[in-house]
């Protein structure tokens, strides 16, 4: 007998129509974005908008419209990334006493594990490297990257991937195999549907654009400073982010040879993680992870690079042990590639193993206290002004304390075997994100909006979605602390135990809390923008800040600075300030720029197509995507028009109206 | 500021004092007080560890509260010295303040993750009491199946689904293994938890040491059916655990292979089930991948390998090897086209090496969204 063949044809591959899914829920949602995507595009198209976005956004090789977008982009992803999280907090506050909840386990497991995938590698890697994109290139005094198109075609290759990710909630399913997909359940046998090749797709595509940028970034930092900014001139938040781009570059190809690996395994019949024919998961658990811990402090670094910079902006005062700083962000990125067996003491490596990796965890502990007693004494008699970034940053040295200190329990192996795969795992590591790597980039984004758009956020809708966020975040994770030490492991769908469900409903008001954070912070950007008259701030410096690309205007015009900035000192700007340096105004000279090109966006949406053929089965389409993205990719070499000069007469002009400005505002203050 | 009036503090305490009340009588916090020595020392640790580790915590968010109040910007009385940012002093106690703590904590870690190691025998009973020279500790095979347990006894020659009944003040010597994906073998009360792996096996030693009914589960997610993968596990006295094996001895359900086979099949929420008897080789041949007769088990495998392979008969054992690579045993390939999938390819060696055709095969079954095909039971096991 033949036994029934899935459904595959070659004009569609595997795709038909029980690739729509029929889950209510889903398809309502299905029907609400595709409203609100159709709404999207009538609007851009009744307001002409779309010239506008492709010249002055898409194409884009200026390094601050690429950060720009790399924020909204994380922004868009974070409030699908949050939904889940709700979606999840729902299901566990009423899947008790018999009841299955609202959610189905095929449901349900999709949507942890796209929380974990969306979260880390769609809303945190894009702030990340949209903080980096904006500031680095400013702060260093340079005019862009080092390579900017390879910057707009990073972006793209990012957004595809998350195009990809979120294409799969419409059309087939995503993967029921946790964040990180482990075999043998993500190899073929148990994971036969697109799930998990729509996960190895779409992070194979956004990891290109990752290492890419990443390259970038430390060509641009290593060779692009102003004159006189040695390396140990640098800003904290340059140096945190040379350390997370080396991070980048050596540990993503990991990450995309393990996902080739297994890809191997899953499209042509290899054997590198499948039960048989000597295959062994243990080695993708190691590869993923030897990814993974890096991958920690690629989110973590810049973080606290930006908790530096305000730290020392809204104390007034010089960073606290300014080299101690660097050393403990350096060691801290050596430290990180020896500790990635931590995640697994229970897998059942010899005690010798586990020790070793459990105390060299402990030991990154070192350099991170000294970091944080940094930021402390940088307060010491210092005048703390306690706009939005500060208070974030207070509110991150409480919570992240106590990550560190939960993350400390969970390094001692013996502990690890009782609190491993627990509530309070995931306490801890979202104890670690949001109070970490969330608050510090909700902080960027208070601190750098007015450097970016030429007016501060508005304060008080800022300090409501503050508190909503900082006692939301208590009030969700202590009760996951709780149930970690009563014995509650993660990822359960249903509970037999009535006694646990007053803390998941506790945990789910804090969730509503959070959300509640996230609306007051959407209505902080819209009153903002409204407003934008009244908060405009002229002086490009309304924080009296430390650094470079505080000396620029706000917004900083394309070329950034008329003229290259010369370094003497660390806190270049203050330096400048405090020397009394003179603005330039005259002697200007064309400058050398890069010219905007659709090559990115070309190319990464042939990416996405040649993405969406492999994990459909399409195989003419994946050949004739491939076969495309080359022939664009070689076409576009021939591209010589690739930089223009901007005249000087312009140069002089916008810094002429600059002039004016600035001395217009020294007229009303005096 | 107006005064509260004192019905609204009453109001406000009970607010706040009642759920808390509510909430810590009504929980059990398994993890921190738990019935077995090795948990014990386990959660121990976790509180030796949180202590150490709020010797530094506390000092550092007590001073970040004070420093962020007393430096306030509207605080003009206070010092400011914007030039201040080195002090080696400073600079020697902030990194080695760390550094004592971890010293510390890094030696206790060193010590008790080889004495707290699971593959490591016991060596005493509980925190009073010495393990008596000469004791055999009780041996239960653990294989974790979709999407339940099976705990064979091969000492009792008994085995159960989703029942774990443990002798109390005896050691127990766990040897697991998984049927199809990675889960994790917990039991709060007795010990910490060990991955239950398929194609290997992993060992945990541990004690219980009260009586009492306890909660053990998966606690790696291992697919659709995760959440119901859970098993009770009772504590009884020495004589109750020969009563209830002896018990379970008298039924009529034996545990063959082919028993086990049908068992492996996923299923959810399995109910507790006891089988009188059960093969004695079961366990080795579930972690080796060959419970099914005909298949080659892992390690002859390796035993061949390490001869440096078999040539033309190599062709043979490949389909003896074949276990779930396209899918579940005996399901269907999954890719388009692909022919001929592992299953045929050993039913195909099988009709090869007997001289035969091809053996019949049962209709399919439908499950999960998987098409099965269910072999007839193979001919001869491979020798």
């Amino acid at each position: 007998m033949t036994p029934a063949e899935p459904h595959w044809s070659f004009l569609l591959g595997r795709l038909g129509p029980d690739a729509i899914p029929t889950e209510p829920i889903v398809l309502a949602t299905f029907a609400v974005v595709a409203l609100g995507g159709v709404a999207l595009l009538a609007a851009l198209t009744w307001f002409r908008l779309w010239g506008y976005l492709w010249k002055e956004w898409f194409t884009s090789v200026d390094h601050k419209k690429i950060g720009i977008m790399y924020m909204v982009l994380g922004l868009v992803m974070f409030l699908r990334g949050f939904a889940d999280a709700l979606m999840m907090r729902i299901q566990q506050a009423i899947a008790f006493n018999g009841s299955e909840g609202y959610l189905n386990a095929h449901h349900y497991d999709q949507i942890f594990t796209a929380h974990g995938v969306i979260m880390i590698f769609f809303v945190a890697m894009p702030f990340v490297t949209g903080l980096m994109n904006y500031v680095v290139p400013l702060q260093i005094g340079a005019r862009d990257v080092s390579f900017p198109f390879l910057n707009n075609f990073s972006f793209w290759m990012t957004a595809s991937g998350a195009a990809l990710v979120m294409a799969s909630l419409f059309v087939g399913e995503f993967a029921q195999t946790g964040w990180l997909a482990y075999p043998p359940l993500s190899g073929l046998a148990y994971s036969p549907n697109v799930g998990v090749d729509y996960y190895i797709w779409s992070l194979q595509i956004a990891g290109v654009g990752t290492t890419l940028s990443g390259i970038n970034l430390i060509a641009t930092i290593v060779k692009m400073r102003a004159p006189g900014m040695t390396m140990m001139r640098m800003p904290v938040f340059t140096w945190t982010s040379l350390c997370t781009n080396v991070l980048i570059v050596a540990s993503f190809p990991v990450l995309t040879a393990v996902l080739v690996l297994l890809s191997l395994d899953r499209y042509v019949g290899t054997n590198f993680f499948t039960n048989d024919f000597g295959g062994s998961p243990m080695m993708y658990v190691n590869l993923i992870w030897i990814w993974g811990h890096p991958e920690v402090y690629i989110l973590i670094l810049p973080i606290f690079g930006v908790f530096s910079e305000i730290t020392s902006t809204f104390s007034g005062k010089r960073l606290f042990g300014y080299s101690s700083m660097v050393y403990a962000t350096v060691v801290i990125t050596i430290l990180s590639y020896l500790v990635w067996l931590h995640h697994f003491f229970t897998m059942g490596s010899g005690a010798s193993v586990n020790s070793f990796f459990g105390i060299t965890t402990m030991v990154i502990s070192i350099p991170t206290g000294a970091k944080m007693f940094n930021w402390l004494f940088t307060m010491y008699r210092a005048r703390i002004r306690f706009d939005l970034p500060m208070m974030w940053t207070v509110a991150f040295m409480l919570t992240f304390v106590i990550g560190g200190m939960t993350g400390v329990m969970l390094a001692v192996p013996p502990a690890d075997f009782v609190l491993h795969n627990s509530l309070f795992l995931i306490a801890h590591f979202h104890n670690v994100i949001i109070g970490g790597v969330v608050f510090g980039v909700l902080a960027a984004i208070n601190y750098w909006w007015p450097k970016a758009f030429g007016f501060r956020l508005e304060p008080f809708w800022g300090k409501v979605s503050f508190w909503c966020w900082v006692v939301g975040f208590w009030m969700a994770f202590t009760p996951l602390y709780v149930m970690g030490l009563m014995g509650v492991t993660r990822r359960m769908r249903v509970f037999d135990d009535p006694s646990l469900q007053i803390w998941f409903q506790i945990a789910a008001a804090g969730a509503f809390l959070i959300a509640l954070g996230i609306v007051a912070m959407l209505i902080q950007y819209t009153v903002s923008i409204l407003r934008r008259d009244e908060l405009r701030d002229e002086t490009g410096d309304p924080w009296n800040a430390r650094t470079l690309e505080w000396s620029t205007s706000s917004p900083p015009p394309a070329y950034n600075f008329a003229f290259t900035p010369i370094v003497h000192d660390l806190d270049a700007w203050e330096d400048m300030k405090r020397a009394g340096v003179a603005r330039p105004v005259d002697g200007f000279r064309p400058i050398h720029m890069p010219k905007n090109t659709g090559a990115g966006v070309i190319l990464a949406g042939i990416s996405a197509v040649c993405g969406f053929a492999l994990i459909w089965h399409i195989w003419w389409l994946a050949v004739a995507s491939f076969g495309a993205l080359l022939i664009t990719a070689i076409a576009h070499t021939f591209n010589y028009r690739r930089d223009f000069h901007i005249p000087a007469e312009t140069v002089a002009e916008t810094e002429a109206t600059r002039t004016r400005q600035l001395a217009a505002l020294e007229g009303a203050a005096a | 500021m107006p005064a509260i009036p004192p019905s609204l503090w009453r109001l406000a305490r009970g607010a706040v004092a009642l759920p808390l009340a509510a909430l810590v009588s009504g929980c059990d916090w398994v993890v921190l007080n738990p019935s077995g020595d090795i948990a014990r020392q386990q959660a121990h640790l976790v509180i030796v560890a949180t202590a150490l580790m709020l010797l530094i915590i506390v000092p550092v968010m007590a001073l970040t509260v004070v420093f962020a109040w007393r430096y306030r910007s509207s605080n003009t009385a206070a010092t400011y010295a914007p030039d201040w940012h080195h002090s080696t002093k400073l600079e020697l106690v902030i990194w080695s303040a760390p550094l004592m703590i971890i010293i510390a904590l890094g030696s206790i870690t060193w010590v008790t993750t080889h004495t707290l190691d699971p593959y490591r025998p016991l060596s005493r009973i509980d925190a009073a009491r010495p393990l008596p020279a000469g004791t055999r500790p009780l041996e239960v095979q653990v294989v974790a199946l979709d999407w339940k347990w099976l705990f064979i006894y091969p000492e009792q020659k008994i085995a159960t689904v989703n029942d774990l009944v443990l002798p109390v003040d005896r050691p127990v010597q766990f040897r697991l293994t998984a049927s199809s994906v990675m889960n994790s073998f917990y039991v709060p009360a007795l010990a910490g938890q060990i991955y239950a792996m398929p194609g290997m096996e992993s060992k945990l030693h541990a004690v219980l040491n009260r009586t009492g009914a306890f909660q053990g589960f998966s606690a790696q997610y291992s697919g659709a059916g995760f959440s119901k993968m859970r098993f009770v596990t009772r504590g009884v006295s020495a004589g109750d655990f020969d009563a209830w094996a002896a018990g379970i001895r008298k039924g009529a359900d034996a545990l063959d292979r082919t028993a086990y086979l049908k068992l492996e099949q996923p299923s959810e929420k399995e109910p507790v089930r006891h089988f009188a008897s059960v093969d004695p080789a079961l366990f080795d041949a579930a972690v080796n991948l060959c419970v099914r007769p005909g298949k080659m088990c892992v390690n002859q495998m390796m035993a061949i390998d390490a001869e440096g392979g078999t040539g033309r008969a190599g062709q043979f054992n490949l389909a003896g090897l074949t276990y779930d690579k396209f899918g579940r045993e005996q399901v269907v390939p999954v890719l388009p086209g692909r022919q001929p999938n592992g299953a045929q390819l050993f039913v195909n060696a099988n009709a090869y090496c007997a001289g035969k055709g091809p053996l019949k095969e049962a209709p399919p079954q439908q499950r999960a969204g998987r098409t099965l095909s269910l072999a007839a039971p193979a001919s001869s096991p491979v020798s």
